[in-house]
Formats: C-alpha cells, sequence, structure tokens
C-alpha cells in the first residue's frame, strides 16, 4: 500500500526516549508483556481473523481517514501487535515510536470496534498491551507523561497542590452561598452518605463546577462529603499511558478516602474515563472484582435526583442541545436511557442522535488522547471528522457533554469544523433550570 | 492507659450539651467533634456576625475567625482547629492562636500524646511543616503529608527539591523528590517519595520510593533496600529496632518483606495494611488470596474464610492473641473476629475496640439511618441519632458511650451487661 504523506509530529516524548532503547531492552520488555497466555492468546486472535473489515467501520478513524486501512483497528493491531509477534519481539526503537504513535493518538480504546467483529476479537485490549509495552519502555507522548507524572506525585491529574485543592473548595463554598443559602461542601464529612469526587481540571480550569455541586447537593439535601485530603481525584492517565503500577496507586487512594470517610457509595462527576478507571480497571489490578465501594456516575446521580423528585426542574432550558454520549459509560455501562431522560427533563428541544447508545462514535479525545497534548491535536481532530457530521446533523446550539475528555474533544471539533456550536456539562444546564426552594434562597 | 483510668467511670448519665440550643443560636453549625473522655463536644459554629468561632459544650471561643474548620480533640483533650483571620492562616488551639501565622495551613495532626501539635504549610520561604507554631528553617517547592514522630519532636515530609518547568518529563525522570526530616532533605532524590513513617525512636525515617519507572523500593533514612520491587505499599517499623516491615510484589505475587528481604513463603494477589501484635511477636495484614477473596493474614497464613468486596486493616487485641477487622460482603458492613464474621451485618461499621481483657469487642454501626453499639456482633438496645466510638473502661466492666438523642450530647457510663 502507498503511504500517504504524513505530517511529521515532534514529541520528545516519543523521538527523545527511544534514543535510549537497546534491542535487547526491547526484546526482554515484548516478552514480559506477551507472557505465555497473553501470547497464546494473540496467536489464536491472529489466525482467527479473516480480515473482513467488519471492525474497520466501526472507528472514527478510519472513516474520518476516507477509509484508510492503517486507521482500521485491525490495521493497527496489524502494524504492531502482529508484526511483534511475528518478529517474536525483534524490532527496533523506530517501531516502538510509531507503535506508541498509534496506540496512543490514533486509537481511544473505546471499545466500539470489539462489538462489531464477529469473533468477538478486543482490538482495544490489543491496542492497551501495545501502550504497556511502549510505557515499559519510557516511550509514551511527551504530555501523557507528564499527566502520569502529576497523578504520580499529587494523585491527581493536573498537579493541584494540597493547599491549592483545599482553597478551591473553600471559595467555591463561598460561591455557591451567594446562590443558595447555607450551601455547603462539607470536608472530611465522616459517616456522610456520599464521598463526591471529581477530577483535577475541576479545581484547575472549572472551579465552578465545585461549586455547582455543592448547590446541586444543597437543594438536594444530601449528605455528602468531599477529602480534604489526597484521593479526591477519581481520574486515572497511568491507565492509558501503560503505567499500570502507579494507576493502582491513584485508585487505591480513592477508595480508601472513601473507606476513611465511611461513606455508603462515591458519586463521581461527569467523567467517563475516571468511571472506566474506578469501576474496572483499577479494582482488578488491585484484586477488587467490584469497586469496594459503589460507585455512582453523574448522570445517573442526576437521573435518581430528578427521578425522585429531590431536584425539580423550575422551568427547562431553550436552546437546542444534543449529546455526546461518553463511551466508557454508554457503551461500557448502559446509561444511555438515564442520560436521555436527563435530557429531556431538563431541555425543552433536545435532538438525539445517529448512531446513538452503544453503537454512538466516540469524541476521539478519551482513552488519554487528547492527554497526548497539542502535538497531537490535529490529528485528533481531523481524526473525527464523523463526529462533526453527527453533530451537525442535529442542528443542535449545545452539546451536553457528560465526560471530561469528551467536553474538550468535542469543543476542539466544533472549533476545527466550524459548527458554530457549544459544550456545557449537564450540571452546567441543571443548575441553570432547578428551582431553589425560598427557604433556600440566597438573600 | 493512664488517661483511661482518670476518666470519670462512676457517673451514670451526663446531659452535656443541648444542640438544640446551639441551633437557635447559630446561623450554622458544622461537623461535631467529641472530646476522648466524652466531657466535651465541639463544632465550628457560624455566628449572626458571619463570624467562625467553636463552640464547646455551649460555650464560644472568644476568638472569632473569618474561617475555622477541621476540629480535633488531642488526648490531653485540647481542641485544635485551622483558623483563618485577615487572610491568613494558623492554628487555634483552646482559642489561642499560633503567633505565626500561614499563607495556607492544613491537615492538621498531633502526636500520639496530643502535646505536639503540626500542620502542612505554605509561607514567605515556600511550602514546609510547622510543629508547635515554629516551622521548617527551609522551606521548599512543594511539601505534601507530613509524618509527626511518636515524641511528638520531629516531622517528616515529602518535599520537591527543584523547581520543574511545564511538562518537563526528563527533569521529573532525573528525581526531584525526597524526604525532608525537620526541614533537613535526605541526601538522595526519587521519582516519587509516599507514606513516610518514624521508628520507636523518632529518629529513623522510612517511605515507600520509586527508585526507577518501574522500580520501587523502601528507603530507610534515605537510603533504599538493595532490592527493588515491582511495587510496594506503605511500611511499617518493627515496634523495637530499626527494621522495616512493607508489602512487596515480586512476580508470583505479593507478599511481606523485611528490609527487602521476604519472610512470608505466601504470595498473596494483594497485601497490605500490615500491623504488628502489641506484644511485637505477630503481623497481621490484609491480603487476597485469590481474586475478589479478601481476608486477614497472620504471619503469611490466611483465615479459612474470605470475604467478596472488602477487609480493612486489622485490629490486635491487647493480648496479642486476637484479630478483628471490619469485613464488607454484598456491601453490607461488618466485623469478623478471627476469620469468624459476626451473624449480623449492617449499613455501615467503625473499627472495632478489644476489651483490655481481649475477650470482648465492641463497636459502632449504622443501620437505617441510626446508630448502635454492637458488642460481640450483637446489637445494643438503644439507637442514637449520632454515636462516636464505644471505649472499654480499664476493668473491661464498663463501656463510655458518646452519643447525641433528640438533639442532645450525652456521656454515659454503661456496665457492659446493659448493653443489650
Ligand atoms: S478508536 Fe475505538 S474503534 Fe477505533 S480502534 Fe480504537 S477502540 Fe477500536
Ligand atoms: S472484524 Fe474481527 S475478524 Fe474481521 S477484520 Fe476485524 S478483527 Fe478481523
Ligand atoms: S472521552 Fe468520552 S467519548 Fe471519548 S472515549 Fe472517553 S468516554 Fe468515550
Amino acid at each position: 500500500m502507498a503511504e500517504p504523506a504524513k505530517e511529521i509530529v515532534v514529541d520528545p516524548g516519543l523521538d527523545e526516549t527511544i534514543k535510549k532503547l537497546t534491542s535487547e531492552k526491547i526484546e526482554k520488555t515484548i516478552n514480559k508483556v506477551l507472557t505465555k497466555g497473553a501470547a497464546a492468546r494473540l496467536k489464536v486472535y491472529m489466525q482467527t481473523c479473516v480480515h473482513c473489515g467488519l471492525c474497520s467501520e466501526a472507528c472514527h478513524f478510519y472513516l474520518s481517514h476516507d477509509k484508510d486501512p492503517r486507521f482500521s483497528p485491525v490495521g493497527k493491531v496489524k502494524q504492531t501487535l502482529w508484526e511483534i509477534v511475528k518478529r517474536k519481539g525483534r524490532v527496533d526503537g523506530e517501531f516502538i515510536k510509531n507503535c506508541s504513535r498509534i496506540a496512543h493518538t490514533e486509537c481511544n480504546v473505546c471499545r466500539r470496534c470489539s462489538m462489531y467483529c464477529p469473533f468477538g476479537i478486543d482490538m482495544a485490549y490489543l491496542l492497551l498491551l501495545v501502550r504497556r509495552i511502549c510505557a515499559l519502555l519510557g516511550v509514551v507522548p511527551q504530555y501523557l507523561q507528564d499527566t502520569v507524572n502529576s497523578h504520580a506525585v499529587t494523585m491527581n491529574q493536573m498537579w493541584v497542590k494540597q493547599d491549592e485543592w483545599i482553597d478551591t473548595l473553600q471559595w467555591q463554598e463561598e460561591d455557591a452561598q451567594d446562590e443558595v443559602k447555607n450551601a455547603r461542601i462539607p470536608l472530611d464529612k465522616e459517616g456522610a452518605e456520599i464521598m463526591y469526587s471529581v477530577i483535577g481540571p475541576e479545581p484547575k480550569f472549572l472551579a465552578q463546577l465545585l461549586g455547582n455541586i455543592s448547590m446541586i447537593m444543597t437543594v438536594a439535601g444530601m449528605d455528602w462529603t468531599m477529602p480534604s485530603f489526597d484521593g479526591w481525584d477519581n481520574s486515572n492517565m497511568p491507565m492509558y499511558s501503560g503505567d499500570f503500577e502507579n494507576m493502582a496507586r491513584v485508585e487505591r487512594k480513592h477508595f480508601e478516602a472513601a473507606f476513611k470517610l465511611k461513606v455508603k457509595k462515591i458519586v463521581m462527576g461527569e467523567c467517563g474515563h475516571a468511571f472506566r478507571g474506578a469501576v474496572y480497571d483499577g479494582p482488578k489490578w488491585l484484586a477488587w472484582k467490584e469497586p469496594p465501594v459503589p460507585l455512582i456516575h453523574a448522570v445517573q446521580f442526576y437521573y435518581e435526583l430528578i427521578r425522585d423528585g429531590k431536584i425539580k426542574i423550575a422551568r427547562k432550558f431553550e436552546q437546542p442541545v444534543t449529546i455526546q454520549e461518553p463511551c466508557n459509560i454508554v457503551r461500557g455501562r448502559g446509561l444511555g436511557d438515564m442520560l436521555r431522560y436527563i435530557m429531556r427533563a431538563a431541555c425543552e428541544d433536545f435532538r438525539d442522535v445517529y448512531p446513538r447508545y452503544e453503537h454512538n462514535y466516540c469524541c476521539a479525545a478519551g482513552g488519554g488522547v487528547i492527554n497526548c497534548g497539542p502535538p497531537w491535536k490535529k490529528s485528533r481532530v481531523e481524526g473525527n471528522r464523523v463526529k462533526a457530521e453527527q453533530l451537525k446533523a442535529t442542528g443542535a446550539e449545545i452539546v451536553v457533554t457528560p465526560c471530561h475528555n469528551c467536553h474538550s474533544g468535542i469543543e476542539d471539533i466544533i472549533n476545527y469544523h466550524k459548527l458554530g456550536m457549544h459544550v456545557k456539562f449537564f450540571s452546567e444546564i441543571l443548575v441553570d433550570v432547578m428551582e431553589i426552594p425560598d427557604e433556600l434562597k440566597a438573600e | 492507659m493512664a488517661e483511661l483510668e482518670s476518666f470519670d467511670w462512676e457517673t451514670k448519665e451526663k446531659l452535656v450539651a443541648d444542640i438544640n440550643e446551639w441551633r437557635s443560636k447559630f446561623p450554622a453549625i458544622y461537623e461535631f467533634v467529641v472530646s476522648n473522655d466524652g466531657e466535651k463536644i465541639s463544632a465550628p459554629v457560624r455566628t449572626e456576625d458571619d463570624e467562625f468561632t467553636a463552640c464547646v459544650n455551649g460555650e464560644t471561643w472568644e476568638n472569632t475567625f473569618e474561617k475555622l474548620w477541621s476540629l480535633k480533640f488531642g488526648y490531653d483533650d485540647r481542641l485544635a482547629g485551622l483558623s483563618r483571620k485577615d487572610d491568613e492562616w494558623t492554628v487555634a488551639v483552646d482559642d489561642e492562636t499560633w503567633e505565626e501565622s500561614f499563607e495556607y495551613a492544613w491537615n492538621i495532626q498531633l502526636s500520639p500524646d496530643g502535646k505536639s501539635i503540626a500542620v502542612n504549610i505554605k509561607g514567605e520561604n515556600g511550602y514546609g511543616i510547622a510543629l508547635n507554631g515554629k516551622t521548617w528553617e527551609n522551606g521548599f517547592v512543594e511539601a505534601r503529608d507530613f509524618a509527626i514522630s511518636p515524641n511528638g519532636k520531629f516531622t517528616a515530609a515529602g518535599i520537591q527539591t527543584k523547581r520543574l518547568g511545564e511538562g518537563d518529563i526528563f527533569g521529573f525522570a532525573e528525581g526531584i523528590w525526597t524526604v525532608a526530616v525537620n526541614g533537613k532533605p535526605w541526601e538522595r532524590n526519587f521519582l516519587n517519595v509516599w507514606s513516610i513513617t518514624f521508628g520507636s525512636d523518632s529518629s529513623t525515617v522510612a517511605a515507600e520510593v520509586r527508585v526507577g519507572e518501574y522500580e520501587y523500593a523502601i528507603a530507610v533514612n534515605g537510603t533504599p533496600w538493595n532490592k527493588v520491587f515491582k511495587c510496594v505499599w506503605e511500611p511499617i517499623f518493627y515496634p523495637q529496632g530499626n527494621d522495616v516491615l512493607a508489602p512487596v510484589q515480586v512476580d508470583e505475587g505479593w507478599t511481606m518483606a523485611k528490609n527487602g528481604e521476604l519472610i512470608w513463603d505466601r504470595k498473596f494477589v494483594q497485601t497490605w495494611h500490615q500491623k504488628f501484635s502489641p506484644d511485637g511477636q505477630k503481623i497481621a495484614a490484609v491480603v487476597a488470596p485469590e481474586f475478589g477473596k479478601w481476608t486477614i493474614a497472620i504471619d503469611g497464613s490466611s483465615w479459612n474464610r474470605t470475604f467478596k468486596d472488602a477487609v480493612l486493616p486489622p485490629v490486635f487485641s491487647p493480648d496479642s492473641k486476637r484479630v478483628a477487622a471490619i469485613i464488607k460482603e454484598n456491601n453490607r458492613w461488618t466485623v469478623a473476629v478471627d476469620g469468624a464474621p459476626w451473624g449480623e451485618d449492617f449499613d455501615m461499621i467503625w473499627d472495632p475496640v478489644f476489651s483490655p481483657s481481649s475477650d470482648r469487642v465492641a463497636a459502632k454501626a449504622e443501620k437505617e439511618g441510626k446508630f448502635c453499639i454492637v458488642l460481640d456482633g450483637k446489637p445494643g438496645k438503644q439507637a442514637f441519632e449520632n454515636l462516636w466510638n464505644p471505649v472499654f473502661s480499664p476493668d473491661g466492666a464498663k463501656l463510655l458511650i458518646r452519643s447525641i438523642e433528640d438533639g442532645k450530647y450525652y456521656r454515659r457510663v454503661v456496665p457492659v451487661e446493659e448493653v443489650y
């Protein structure tokens, strides 16, 4: 196949790190990851795949690149893992760099393709194996590695210092009190019903979301708390770089914060990958079959609040809105109906998308791809033309994205493809439309 | 147990404070704390003038603040909290504030004897620790968490030794983190340091360290073990001397290591939260013998029964012979003692407490929004609005019960047989 000219992306996380690799190190590392069991499973996959291409049609990268087979799921695995197996691990630094580009920046491990393979070949799992090999070799896109470093030091994604975290919660509590009387963000309240956890970008860039939740919780009369100590961030970039030791450390902190606070459940803010890390990948590495403290995504939480009448809608949001369905909570957890329930409850003019539910396209930001930073932005937004077309077709003005990665990713797509839309978190709409009882209205 | 002896074990019931009255006095009352002997209850309150102060047994401090939170009673029953005035933070202790104040102060901790109080601070010199009002001489780019020594005289924290440019993954890989003890950094830097702890002599410090991207060890006074592992968890010191014990991950799974040498034959899918028995002879830890099955292992051999959801850190009896731990199965909480779970389960349960003679176990538990004392697995007859952990009298015959009912805080001394 003739290689179309590709733009050269400069990323010291790949370019510089491969300089230190030796063929022995590469081979040893590959053999460590591809244990007998994993290698056997891979062989079976390689022999089973009939190259039918059904998975290709599932992948937004493939569809958006005019069906270039290099961007098909099976194409990505062929260029990486299958080649590694064929060559018995005898590959060089350039090859590993290419593996990282494909696995870290051109796949969102969104698992849409796995649904379409008649043999159930799990491409996302295979590409995560590639990431693991790259990570053990120290070859990870710079920006992604930086968030992993942040997680390792601070247990949060954004280098948020301990004082900055508490300070932010305290001023957001005060801000919320300007709207809702006695609004609180109760810190370290042992024995509360709910521990609310968020992701690093909230205190760093979107602090008003913390004020929003304070208003929502107060109006709904919830008994809740947030930890003032590490463990408050539920996000997990090491899960996506392939540094599973730090992934586990971060998840352990999160659940141990819940144990320490003696809460009955964790409610997490609007984030998809954080949900995956906390419900599936993290607990599994730590030997928990299920999250040791029940974990509820914001979409389900808002659904329950509205359904049970704990939050009443005073007047519906008027602008036409549509949704981005985060893979990790819709395909991964089946929250698609709850998401539509809250949208219809809060919005006058909800425009559904097609394809939808578990068949919806990924936003191309998830799986750590957006965290690979500016060098890879162009490839990411170009890699999701189909999403742009899908959103445009709804005619909506607002896209609700109950996931931080989707939020930033969709915003980039809107700008790049000039869709003239805006993104919002559901909580931003909710605080706008919910009824604040008179006795709770701030004077 | 000198302090226990000094508690009032005679007065059967004291109505210490009527919280309902507080509610009429203050626009807002925040989280309650009670003293160890149960004689005091306190909470940060917001006054009519929109200021914060502490209310103790109905009396407010004279000092008021822009903010007051994280109140804690020490073992000597002094009440300490974090306070902000004129945009500066400091520690308030029994209505007096430290002279020094800071841009920010957080994570208030008390030494085991309650005599020393320390906090993380951010000040003019950067980040550091303040102990009893005195700040480390050296400030750092960042200091996170800290440990306070058993004698209350020293503190140690994880510190960043150099500034790091945005996204500088290569600078980070060189190692810019270490431990500072009383403000003096260890000589060697690491990628990460976590879980700092002091030895019983108060002069030795251990921490988890990441020596390579995928190489973990325990460092003692700055020197890492000469073996590295796939991963490690929190170290603890042996009760005597400077030996250190930590869970480590090897190819076959997790196990326990002393100074880097494996001391348990068995490997587990997970091992953490190790504890020494009071006599220093036994080690208990939370383990997962198989994926999704949790229990306690004592000296490497696990209880027969395993539990599905989770097992929390083990608690030894005073005679070192028994072990109890909180367990969770099917999203219900209870306690298991020596491997046998209590028959009844709860919405939530707090750490089990052994009687001084080691024969009885009590815990605070919650069911349907009410709290009760559970004694040897049987819930007590009384349901409370709020409750604190029960305390056994030195002779084990009575329990100190600190509770709120109908908005009133009571301190009661109840003969053990009258709990049911
Ligand atoms: S981006 Fe999604 S659909 Fe495409 S290969 Fe990766 S997991 Fe499959
Ligand atoms: S759908 Fe399955 S069998 Fe078909 S090409 Fe993709 S991986 Fe191979
Ligand atoms: S960012 Fe959102 S849509 Fe994209 S993979 Fe994550 S959850 Fe899926």
